[in-house]
């Protein structure tokens, strides 16, 4: 029971993300309607139109004017994520999520450590580059080889040889860098980072009954965010915080939760 | 004083980082963005246009209902993620309501495509590919009565037309020879996906490929709507240096002709 409750963000974010796939594929294997397109852009129930806002951001920087229909939905998406679930398609949508943890993972039990130094600020070098590129080229840059896309697309629609660029992700990050891809390269996820800032949804902490048992640390993938852990009490401020509560679930102290938090009117 | 240089010097090494990282993926990206011979949904943006709007999402994909479209995968050259379809394997049957174009959200497939002037749109003015007929493999070019093209092209006896030709062989039989009409052609492959030979005699290419153009300084004076083209045409400038004096003595002078 205890490893269930240990698990238990865990196990909602696989049925999240798997149970997401399965709803796009079945747009395109069975015809059902509920969700159509995949990450890039979808539609739910033939009504309202959902879109990747860096990949809309892409475009308009290649010199085109995307339809309204991307507008539309890059700007629910934004408001989604800006206002309400911070990174939570990092950690509970993206299918990649799932490469990049078996990863940490793999490692772990073979006893590797990612010996690699990279900055986590990386990304954010790499958002800005994905839009100068998108402008020089006229073409979207990252969006024409984003491994995010890659695999999503691959499930949904038939992957190729794509499997050879998530197997070198995969290899990547077991050997070289620890979560390389999702905490120090990916733009899509620098570009959440950005706009989830000050997003409703957050961990909260109490150091009152932190026991400085640095269990949040080991489960992390991006720990830079623990900053307060066990010195003051208050809310994750970093963007970079994918909002997945693995600290959450494996904390004995009752320490961490989740919060529903309003930073933009009330300073904390 | 040192902090300070060691910050530049950070900076100068990360800009260095960003820019090699920056070659390579600008290299990777644009020739990742070619597809010449890609043949794309109807109502489609001329190639390098469509690259550039489609957000490779795939609900063209979704909406076909013959399954023709498919998204481009990695290995394939036809731009990662974008749709395109392939005649011989399932060609478009022209859906006189285009859901392709419908699903469309990023205007990479646009209604106005397939739309001419006032008219409403229409199905048949979408221009994914053309025709091509190869004369050698093509059983029709050698005497034998075939003719199924013309028949299963949705545009029978406009966009594929039978010319009759006297058989010199036998010198009493007539080949009834396919010939494509670019005036009509959709490229919808229906001809390519039926040709009947082990490979397809007739196919679709992209019609920039095989198309040419004629410029706008010929023009058929006896046809009232060729003559429009002129007014498209750029007038040429004369520098004002040009020495028309003695290339007028040249042309008028015979004198050369009649040299010893």
């Amino acid at each position: 029971m205890i490893i269930i409750k240990r698990h238990r963000y865990l196990i909602a974010r696989r049925v999240v993300q798997i149970g997401f796939l399965v709803i796009f594929a079945g747009s395109n294997y069975a015809g059902w309607s509920i969700l159509k397109g995949n990450y890039s852009s979808g539609t739910v129930l033939d009504a309202i139109p959902l879109s990747d806002p860096y990949a809309v951001l892409q475009i308009l920087f290649s010199g085109f004017l995307a339809g309204n229909d991307l507008l539309f939905g890059a700007l629910i998406i934004l408001i989604i994520y800006g206002f309400f679930f911070g990174r939570g398609f990092c950690s509970w949508i993206c299918p990649l999520n799932i490469i990049s943890d078996s990863a940490i993972a793999v490692s772990k039990r073979l006893k590797i450590e990612p010996s690699f130094k990279m900055s986590v600020k990386t990304r954010y070098v790499i958002m800005l580059l994905g839009l100068v590129l998108s402008a020089l080229l006229g073409v979207s840059a990252f969006e024409i080889v984003s491994p995010v896309a890659i695999l999503h697309r691959g499930v949904i629609f038939g992957i190729g040889f794509g499997w050879t660029i998530i197997l070198a992700l995969f290899l990547f990050d077991v050997a070289l860098v620890k979560n390389g891809w999702c905490g120090h390269l990916c733009p899509l996820g620098a570009f959440y980072s950005l706009i989830s800032s000050y997003a409703l949804l957050n961990v909260k902490h109490d150091s009152d009954n932190c026991t400085n048992c640095n269990r949040c640390f080991g489960v992390c993938h991006e720990p830079q965010v623990l900053d307060i852990i066990g010195k003051q009490s208050g809310v994750i401020k970093s963007g970079e915080c994918t909002n997945c509560a693995r600290c959450i679930e494996v904390c004995d102290d009752d320490a961490l939760k989740f919060s529903i938090t309003n930073r933009l009117l009330k300073k904390n | 004083m040192s902090s300070r240089r060691d910050a530049l010097r950070k900076i100068f090494n990360s800009a260095m980082i960003a820019g090699s990282g920056g070659l390579v993926w600008g290299t990777v990206a644009s020739s990742a963005a070619k597809s010449p011979l890609a043949l794309r949904p109807p109502g489609a943006l001329v190639d390098d246009k469509f690259v550039q709007a489609c957000i490779k999402c795939g609900k063209c994909v979704v909406a076909c209902p013959y399954d023709t479209l498919m998204l481009a995968e990695v290995t394939e050259d036809k731009c990662l993620g974008t749709p395109f379809f392939e005649p011989r394997k399932i060609p478009c049957y022209l859906c006189t309501n285009y859901p392709c174009i419908k699903a469309c959200p990023s205007g990479a497939l646009l209604i106005d495509n397939i739309q001419q002037e006032s008219e409403p749109a229409n199905i048949e003015n979408a221009r994914m590919g053309l025709a091509v007929v190869h004369k050698e493999s093509c059983i029709a070019f050698s005497g034998i009565q075939c003719d199924v093209c013309y028949r299963a092209c949705p545009l029978m006896g406009k966009a594929i037309v039978l010319v009759k030709e006297k058989n010199e062989f036998t010198g009493k039989h007539a080949n009834l020879k396919p010939v494509v009409n670019s005036d009509y052609c959709t490229g919808c492959g229906i001809c390519e996906k039926v040709c009947i030979v082990e490979k397809a005699a007739i196919f679709i290419l992209p019609v920039d490929l095989v198309t040419g153009k004629t410029g706008d300084h010929y023009v058929n004076s006896w046809e009232k709507n060729d003559e429009k083209r002129i007014e498209n045409r750029e007038t040429l400038q004369r520098s004002t240096d040009e020495d028309v004096e003695s290339a007028i003595e040249y042309l008028n002078s015979d004198n050369e002709l009649f040299e010893e």
